[in-house]
């Protein structure tokens, strides 16, 4: 096993972006000193960042024009805000226009920020729109999911709406928080301080496994580049169809009838074909890459 | 108000609407012609079933009746909240009902939701908001949390929340706010049929929600910020 | 959340062009921009923190900075979600490194 020289999982949301993209390229759009923090976070006494929580910007990848979005999950958990999410939603519709090779979305974020919850809600809504508008305009969204704060609530349901999601095993991809869950149904249902259970319902190998995501990456910033770079020259946006609906609509309703009653990766993995899923959860990544790949389909 | 006389008073030209475990599918008449029907009812859950049940009906109504509009009526409390739900990445079903709502939109299909009773985060995110406009009954809750839960969540008193929410449509519950913020196109004091006709041939594909909310004072910043952000010259 | 003010006197920094940003508002940290100010010789600070009631320690901290590095000609402004008095003496160090780096 080698030590991640640099953790993307502990890495700021623009030191992530300096280490994906080819050296010098990234030119941020609306930087620091050009904006204000959010006024809805000052009215309730509370310090705001200069880019609440998001940096936009255009960059190369692997040579390619790529345009960039990097949630800061240090920053109120990564959360949406009425600017956060204003900057999202226009920098997909700048890719409409501008046509880059796709567009980056480092998500690492909470969901809806509770302090401007409509004005959150309604963006992760515009923000859901604009992705599937930047997709069928033949742009590719590319979601890299490894931050501490995951793809939760409405930003979970953007992730699934990228054209592919590249995952981390610290990564985690769902809806409601387990936190939220064992709050309200109880701590039989879900034990939010149990974390390997929590990684083993919605962590990355778990994703990546049930084919979630399509890929799993290092947590390393280097690994992260070199996926979305060889995601990027095997794929091409293909645009909405009702074929490839109707397949994802059997797919998914054949997935839950054969898995509703489950409550554990484990049983999920077993029910796969993976012959030792308890040692799931040790594997490091290429052993369960090719577990994955030798998987019946 | 119940299922029945809502769905006689939007559509009194008929319609023929089943409910299977809070799922509302099927069809009715409007001024406009005929519409396919579908949401949810009871402050439903969404789990998977419920919205791959959703999913299906939009793509058979895509694949059978090409530019068929879409009428989405919305009662949900948000999204099931259990642990089995969640392994089989309820985000993924919940992504896929609102991309067949977007591709009928790029089909040619007119779409709007009405909240009937409750709109909640995720539920309401994967259909009601994703029809081309939204719209509520006098009546609705719409709302990400209530101030209780969101004071416990975010630290910050309950007094202070209440006082803010009189001033600020930008965290205050209600279908209000939602109008003011650009959301929901208008709110309906009752259920009427030629409001919904005609919202219905006023519907487009467009999404001027950010500059809705401008023009009526709910969210000052988005739009300026997004356009901003679009149109900045390269550095 | 509070809001102070400060100038202090200091040796001017060498002029750079491009603003600097160091830190992240996070739990016990903060973040710092750079900007170019007004007047050469000396380096005016603004500070919003959520920690109410720590003037006197931030004017200690910030004084001590101004008169031991170069930041006169800068604007400095913070944003602060409870950093540690080392924390931010550290983070303006690297802020007006970066700054006279010329940013990244």
């Amino acid at each position: 096993m080698s030590i991640p020289r640099h953790s993307y999982f502990e890495a700021t949301a623009r030191r992530r972006l300096a280490g994906l993209l080819d050296a010098g390229s990234f030119r941020e759009i609306l930087p620091p000193a050009e904006s204000t923090p959010s006024p809805h976070l000052a009215s309730l006494d509370l310090p705001g960042a200069f880019d609440d929580g998001v940096i936009v910007g255009s960059g190369r990848l692997a040579g390619k024009p790529v345009l960039v979005i990097s949630q800061e999950g240090q920053f109120m958990g990564g959360a949406v805000g009425e600017i956060h999410g204003a900057k999202i939603v226009g920098l997909l519709r700048r890719a409409v226009a501008e046509k880059p090779a796709a567009v980056l979305f480092l998500i690492d974020s909470g969901g809806v920020r509770l302090h401007e919850a409509n004005a959150g809600l309604i963006a992760i809504s515009e923000i859901m729109r604009a992705v599937l508008a930047t997709r069928a305009a033949g742009v590719p969204v590319l979601a890299l999911v490894g931050g501490s704060c995951g793809a939760f609530g409405g930003m979970g349901i953007v992730a699934k709406l990228c054209s592919a999601i590249l995952i981390s095993e610290e990564g985690r991809l769902a809806l409601s928080g387990p936190e939220v869950i064992e709050t309200v149904a109880g701590v039989e249902e879900f034990d939010a301080k149990d974390r390997a259970l929590v990684w083993r319902v919605t962590g990355g190998k778990h994703r990546y496994l049930m084919g979630d995501c399509a890929a799993l990456v290092e947590d390393d910033i280097a690994s992260f580049a070199a996926a979305a770079g060889a995601w990027l020259a095997g794929q091409q946006e293909a645009g909405p169809s009702l074929a490839a609906l109707r397949a994802t609509q059997t797919q998914l309703e054949n997935r839950v009838a054969a898995y509703a009653a489950y409550r554990d990766g484990l049983q999920v993995w077993a029910a796969l074909g993976v012959q030792n899923p308890e040692s799931v959860p040790l594997l490091d990544r290429d052993s369960l890459v090719a577990i994955k790949e030798g998987l019946p389909t | 108000m119940s299922l029945t006389p809502l769905l006689d008073t939007l559509f009194p030209q008929g319609h023929r609407v089943q409910v299977a475990g809070q799922v509302i599918t099927g069809e009715a008449t409007t001024a406009e012609g005929a519409v396919a029907v579908l949401g949810t009812t009871d402050a439903a859950a969404i789990d998977h079933r419920m919205a791959l049940a959703l999913a299906g009906f939009v793509l058979d109504t895509v694949e059978r009746y090409p530019g068929r509009p879409l009428v989405f009526l919305v009662d949900t409390s948000g999204q099931a909240l259990s642990r089995s739900q969640e392994l089989l990445c309820l985000n993924g079903s919940l992504a896929h009902l609102a991309q067949c709502v977007d591709l009928a939109r790029r089909q040619g299909h007119r779409s709007l939701s009405l909240v009937t009773a409750n709109a909640v985060s995720g539920g309401f995110l994967s259909f009601g908001l994703m029809a081309d406009r939204a719209y509520a009954l006098a009546e609705a809750q719409v709302r990400v949390m209530d101030l209780r839960a969101m004071a416990r969540v975010t630290k910050i008193d309950h007094e202070r929340l209440l006082r803010l929410a009189e001033v600020s449509p930008i965290f205050a519950p209600g279908a209000e706010s939602y109008r003011r913020m650009g959301a929901i196109e208008a709110i309906w004091a009752e259920p009427d049929a030629g409001l919904l006709s005609a919202a219905l041939a006023e519907a487009d594909a467009s999404d001027r929600r950010m500059a809705e909310g401008r023009s009526r004072g709910g969210r000052q910043l988005a739009e300026v910020v997004a356009h901003t952000v679009e149109m900045a010259v390269a550095a | 959340m509070e809001t102070l003010e400060y100038r202090f006197a200091s040796a001017p920094a060498a002029a750079a062009e491009t603003p600097a940003l160091c830190g992240v508002v996070g739990s016990g940290n903060l973040e710092i921009l750079v900007t170019p100010g007004a007047e050469a010789q000396s380096c005016a600070i603004s500070v919003k923190t959520s920690a109410r009631g720590f003037g006197d320690i931030w004017q200690a901290v910030l004084a001590a900075f101004a008169a031991s590095h170069a930041a006169g000609g800068t604007r400095i402004a913070i944003n602060d979600m409870g950093a540690t008095p080392a924390v931010v003496s550290l983070r303006l160090g690297q802020a007006l490194a970066d700054y006279q780096g010329g940013g990244q």
